[in-house]
């Protein structure tokens, strides 16, 4: 129990963080036209990728070669998620941007 | 007297302030992402704050001693991204446009594989104080990993589907395991000797337990299920994040939790179908109820077919997966055209759901440079169906089948359907008398204003365009 409350305590600030950031990743894609629906999969899904960060903390400290292994792998699989996601949503969009006039 | 204030160094302060503008900038990108007319500006938005993110990293990070990332570990970081970042980047460009589902899917998979990764490293890490953040971490991120990689095989046709209860009793065991693991670990009550073998161990359970998720549940929802991982994906990055204190990390995967819950509900409701009954209900797999006698179907040739569809004054097409795997979209926007010429009115009805994924038949057909205005969504056709004199089916079934209104022990009773039925004629163009995707009699083919064309759709698209030009 005690560690629990601790664990609360030190942690408010970005537990109410947490909170708020869902409320608004909720409210940010309410109401999307189903048109949409893959493309913002896809473009949320590159945006997931952000776990490259991580990899790169771990990688960039590595001095045992498990650490390094590993760093290195969790790095490439977080930029085939960034770069690939970006890039198909990119794609996607594109194909959208072609026709001339928009919905009535 | 005052506190004094102490601040970190100049590098630590401006990462920190990178990360909440990188955070801000996945924000915007999301937002302009749902619009249709700012989505791609959204899409740049949202990679320059990752850009940034990863930059500002790779400069200014600092570890507990103060000291930044080595050159070497910097120079073979950006070696690796570079490699990736060009084959990910090659991955998404080649690919067709009708593999785009799997596409999603396996790089869902890296994600979440990358982030089970990051939490396996960080329980070696002395510094690393919360055990039950990172557990959790590598849990979701394994079950993402695994799962997306069943969802792409599933969709790639290389995955077949098991059906049994017995899994749904398997996967609430596996559950149990995972739970216990996780509490009996984070209460302190594992000894130090035995951790690295629990941790292993609750990594091997998660990777099983994300095959066995989605296992059992039929191609058709994929969709759905690829929504749902990619917002795991997301809360494992938000637990990596917790562990750092990474604005960026937090923020941006809670977005993309949240965000991708939401999207999942949407693409539920669209199929008019709780969550729960995607992941338990094994849609695909069970006997359709609706077997009744099915009736005889007519066929029609091409040319009898072309006569119709020309002296038709309007005519909707009504595309499904089927057109999308003959890679039918630019001939059929070339018979739309002839059509048109002719003075036939043609219009597309999209089903939300039509595809593989909510909006890939959007896609498909803006491909084909199919002007936008001629795609008309379900809700706004439906109405004027009885007026319209001839419904092309283009590799649609399920989505068309009346079964959905009028029989309610189908398994697709109650989700909204195109009502093709309800026009004066219908023509199908299939491939044969397969059943859909949810394996369900459609008794639309047995209807007496209900003409079959069997055979490849691009093949018959591009009869029926010789015919109409010689009219």
């Amino acid at each position: 129990m005690e560690q629990a409350l601790s664990f609360f305590w030190e942690n408010r600030e970005i537990i109410l963080i947490i909170l708020l950031s869902v409320f608004l990743g909720i409210e940010v894609i309410s109401n999307v036209p189903s048109v949409l629906h893959t493309p913002l999969m896809s473009g949320a899904n590159a945006i997931s990728g952000v776990i490259i960060v991580g990899g790169i903390i771990l990688t960039g400290y590595a001095d045992s070669a498990l650490e390094w292994i590993l760093g290195i792998l969790a790095v490439l699989m977080g930029t085939l998620n960034v770069a690939g996601g970006f890039v198909v949503t990119d794609r996607m969009l594109e194909m959208f941007k072609k026709r001339k006039k928009k919905t009535k | 007297m005052l506190p004094i204030l102490i601040l970190p160094s100049t590098e630590v302060v401006v990462l920190e302030f990178s990360y909440m503008l990188a955070a801000l900038f996945f924000v915007v990108g999301l937002r302009f992402l749902s619009h249709p007319d700012t989505a791609r500006k959204g899409n740049l938005w949202a990679a320059a704050g990752m850009l940034l993110a990863i930059a500002a990293t790779l400069l200014l990070y600092r570890d507990g001693a103060g000291a930044g990332i080595p050159l070497l570990n910097a120079l073979v970081i950006l070696i690796t991204i570079a490699f990736a970042g060009a084959a990910g980047a090659i991955i998404a460009r080649k690919v067709k446009m009708t593999a785009m589902p799997q596409l999603v899917s396996f790089f869902n998979a890296t994600g979440g594989g990358a982030s089970a990764l990051v939490a396996l490293m960080e329980f070696s890490n002395p510094g690393n104080e919360s055990t039950l953040v990172t557990m959790i971490g590598l849990v979701i991120g394994s079950i993402a990993f695994s799962g997306s990689l069943i969802a792409y095989g599933k969709l790639d046709g290389k995955v077949g589907d098991i059906f049994s209860p017995f899994m749904t009793y398997l996967n609430i065991l596996m559950l149990a395991v995972i739970i216990f693991m996780v509490v009996f670990v984070s209460t302190g009550m594992a000894s130090p000797e035995i951790m690295p073998y629990l941790i292993y161990a609750l990594l091997a359970v998660s990777l099983l337990h994300g095959y066995t998720i989605v296992m059992p549940i039929g191609g058709a929802d994929m969709p759905v299920v690829i929504s749902l991982l990619n917002s795991f994906t997301g809360i494992a990055a938000a637990m990596a994040g917790f562990i750092y204190n990474n604005q960026a990390m937090i923020l941006g995967g809670i977005f993309v939790g949240a965000a991708g819950t939401i999207l999942t509900l949407l693409m539920c409701r669209a199929m008019n179908r709780s969550l729960f009954n995607v992941l338990i209900g094994s849609f695909g797999g069970q006997k359709a109820g609706a077997d009744r006698e099915a009736g005889t179907i007519k066929e029609v040739n091409a040319s009898d077919a072309a006569i119709l569809i020309s002296y038709s004054k309007k005519v909707v097409i009504i595309p499904g997966y089927g057109l999308a795997v003959a890679h039918a979209q630019h001939i059929c926007s070339e018979l739309e055209e002839l059509l048109e010429e002719k003075g036939v009115d043609v219009k597309y009805a999209i089903h939300p759901v039509a595809g593989r994924m909510p909006g890939h038949m959007n896609v498909l057909l803006a491909e084909a440079e199919v002007s936008y205005d001629k795609l008309v969504e379900m809700d706004e056709i439906n109405p004027d169906m009885p007026n319209v004199d001839v419904v092309l089916v283009i590799g649609a079934n399920d989505v068309v089948n009346p079964a959905a209104i009028d029989d309610p022990s189908s398994p697709i009773y109650g989700m909204p359907i195109i009502k093709a039925h309800e026009a004066k004629n219908v023509i199908v163009l299939k491939r044969g008398m397969g059943k859909g995707y949810a394996a369900i009699e459609n008794h639309l083919f047995y209807q007496d204003h209900t003409r079959m064309l069997f055979g490849n759709a691009k093949d018959t698209l591009q009869k029926l365009v010789m015919e109409a030009k010689n009219l």
